[in-house]
């Protein structure tokens, strides 16, 4: 009983730990004024507003070797190394690091927690100065173009005129290609992963599935259940569990789990999960709905809903990319159905079209729209070289040894 | 015919891909290149090094282009057959096609295509007019198999091989200039500048143009 009782103290501790990072983060921050408003696509203006970021290895003297990494929907700046709320290590471990393809031990990694997310970054979960309580529904619906705004904002804070490369995975994707298009002095490089110019409509039918699934639960008190003191956990833990299954691919599933029990030799003939799967993503959903606020879940979903840089350009996607002077590295995965090779190839023709420079691979892997998070030597190498192509047009000095 | 300049380039660095080496020396220095089937990137790396060309390159393998993307260049996975379509007029200095033409379905139009989006376009390919090919079919009555066209009939790539002189018929009818040709023999030397086409078509066992369009 004591032991249940403490792991139980244990996770109470720690959601209270996540629920602080909301206001107070455990990494670094910056705090924007009245003087500094950020004029969201919406119409209004958040203010005040802060940035919560974490950043890796060193500017240097140049304040040429900086990449911006772009987190994806459930992402957060904690790019690798331990999570001060959830313990947990980063979501690029594979990717980011000393020695890794986005090496720290050359270049100055910046990682935003993103507008409208809850580890720190102003969202739904933040406290409104204005009423002492948290936004909830208050909070103006942004975009991605309104994320990329607030870090640029913070790039002027930590006086960086422009950025070797943005990077980043599906909405870090499209993060960097909205860098691209709307600084594109600001960006040497862009290095979109299983990315896409405009959300299909099919990913904005799963979202909606998981807003849903958000607001139909009893607890999700019309958004007010941090003020209530309720938690939509069964809502959003179904709506992680959708998501999740696009994330996969049937191959990856069926390689991981098949028809496999779980811990039971025969079907029971009832609804427990008897099937591995069924208890892979209970889990899943679980584990989520401890770190992750249910209403950023809703605004950032939106926020890549509205995510269309062909309908910002007269419905030409070749004007975002106009003249650009930035180079772009487009990678997708041949299982990623979420994201699929035609939505990358349609960004790779608009940047032809635009004269601009850019690479494109395709990746054969069964792992899906995940991929871009895992174990993926060719995603490294390619990685690796582009970066150390744009460090040297750069004139960063080259790697010893 | 234009001298070779101090820049040459010689076969060392090409892994014995004479026609790259030609190809190169018909590039201004500093200008923008599309390489359309550009392989594992010999010629875009070559030309970024003698030519400090900004290349870009077309690839159908995804190996290839994977490769040429971890060394730094600029590639994308795509068929020439449909992608040339994407690029805009006047997009390159020079549009290369070495060793690409007879591996596409509509050669004539990717060639028209290559003149539009460049204002100079090189090609290099096999001529199948060399006496080793003609004597092949002559005969053995088989369809031929040499060094440079190495697979079997059913395994080959090549679905459009022509001739020297189909090449430049070809040419004479999309009205282009030929501002260069060179014919590479079996050793990879150039067979004689002034002799006739015919010799040309006989004793050449590559050929690289270089075309301009007119006006």
């Amino acid at each position: 009983m004591s032991v249940i009782r403490l792991e139980g103290a244990a996770a109470k501790s720690r959601a209270e730990a996540i629920r602080r990072e909301a206001d107070e983060p455990g990494s670094s921050l910056v705090r924007f004024g009245a003087d500094k408003p950020l004029k969201l696509d919406a119409g209004v203006e958040l203010s005040p507003f802060q940035v919560a970021y974490m950043t890796y290895g060193e500017l240097n003297a140049q304040r040429t070797n900086a990449i911006l990494v772009c987190h994806a929907l459930s992402g957060d700046q904690y790019v690798f190394g331990e999570h001060p709320a959830t313990g947990n290590n980063g979501w690029w471990e594979t990717m980011v690091g000393p020695g890794l393809p986005i090496d720290t031990n050359r270049f100055f990694v910046i990682c935003p927690n993103v507008i409208g997310s809850c580890m720190g970054t102003t969202g739904p979960a933040s406290k409104n100065p204005a009423t002492g309580e948290p936004y909830g529904l208050s909070f103006p619906v942004v975009t991605i173009r309104d994320m990329v705004r607030a870090q640029a904002m913070l790039l002027d804070h930590l006086g960086i005129e422009s950025v070797l490369c943005v990077t980043g995975g599906s909405m870090g994707a499209m993060q960097a290609l909205q860098w691209a298009s709307s600084y594109p002095g600001r960006v040497f490089s862009a290095l979109p992963l299983a990315g896409a110019a405009r959300h299909s409509a099919q990913n904005i039918a799963f979202h909606e599935v998981g807003r849903q699934a958000v607001m139909a639960d009893p607890d999700w008190r019309a958004g007010r259940y941090l003020v209530e003191g309720t938690s939509p956990r069964r809502g959003l833990a179904v709506a992680r569990m959708a998501a999740h299954i696009t994330y996969l691919s049937d191959a990856a599933l069926h390689r991981k789990f098949g028809r496999e029990l779980q811990d039971r030799a025969t079907r029971t003939f009832s609804f427990d999960a008897d099937f591995q799967v069924e208890s892979y993503l209970r889990h899943q959903g679980s584990i989520f709905v401890e770190r992750f606020d249910a209403n950023s879940y809703l605004y950032i979903t939106r926020a890549m809903d509205y995510f269309d840089l062909v309908a910002e350009h007269g419905g030409v996607l070749a004007n975002a990319f106009k003249g650009a002077k930035t180079r772009f590295c487009v990678v997708s995965f041949t299982s990623d159905w979420l994201f699929p090779t035609s939505d990358a190839r349609a960004i790779v023709h608009a940047l032809n079209a635009g004269g601009a420079s850019v690479s494109f691979a395709e990746i054969v892997t069964d792992k899906g729209h995940d991929a871009f998070l895992l174990e993926e030597p060719e995603l490294f190498a390619i990685t690796r070289g582009f970066l150390e192509a744009a460090a040297r047009d750069r004139g960063l000095p080259p790697v010893k040894g | 015919m234009l001298a070779r300049d101090d820049g040459a380039v010689h076969g060392a660095q090409t892994g014995g891909r004479v026609d790259l080496v030609v190809i190169a020396d018909m590039v201004a220095a500093g200008t923008r290149v599309l390489d359309v089937g550009c392989g594992d990137g010999q010629l875009l790396k070559l030309l970024g090094e003698t030519r400090r060309v900004d290349g870009r390159g077309i690839e159908i393998s995804r190996e290839g282009v994977n490769h040429c993307v971890a060394k730094g260049l600029a590639v994308i996975q795509g068929d020439a057959d449909v992608d040339l379509a994407d690029y805009p007029d006047d997009a390159f200095d020079y549009v290369v096609l070495s060793q690409t033409l007879q591996a596409t379905r509509r050669p004539r139009w990717v060639l028209e295509q290559m003149l539009r989006i460049g204002r100079r376009g090189i090609v290099s390919f096999p001529n199948f007019g060399h006496w080793r090919t003609r004597s092949q079919i002559f005969f053995r009555g088989r369809m031929p198999v040499t060094n440079n066209l190495p697979d079997a009939w059913y395994d080959t790539p090549n679905i459009h091989l022509c001739t020297i002189r189909d090449f430049v018929e070809l040419v004479r009818e999309l009205d282009v200039k030929m501002e260069r040709a060179v014919a590479l023999d079996h050793w990879g030397r150039r067979v004689r500048l002034l002799a006739p086409w015919w010799f040309w078509n006989l004793f050449g066992e590559q050929a690289v143009f270089l075309l301009t369009r007119k006006g």
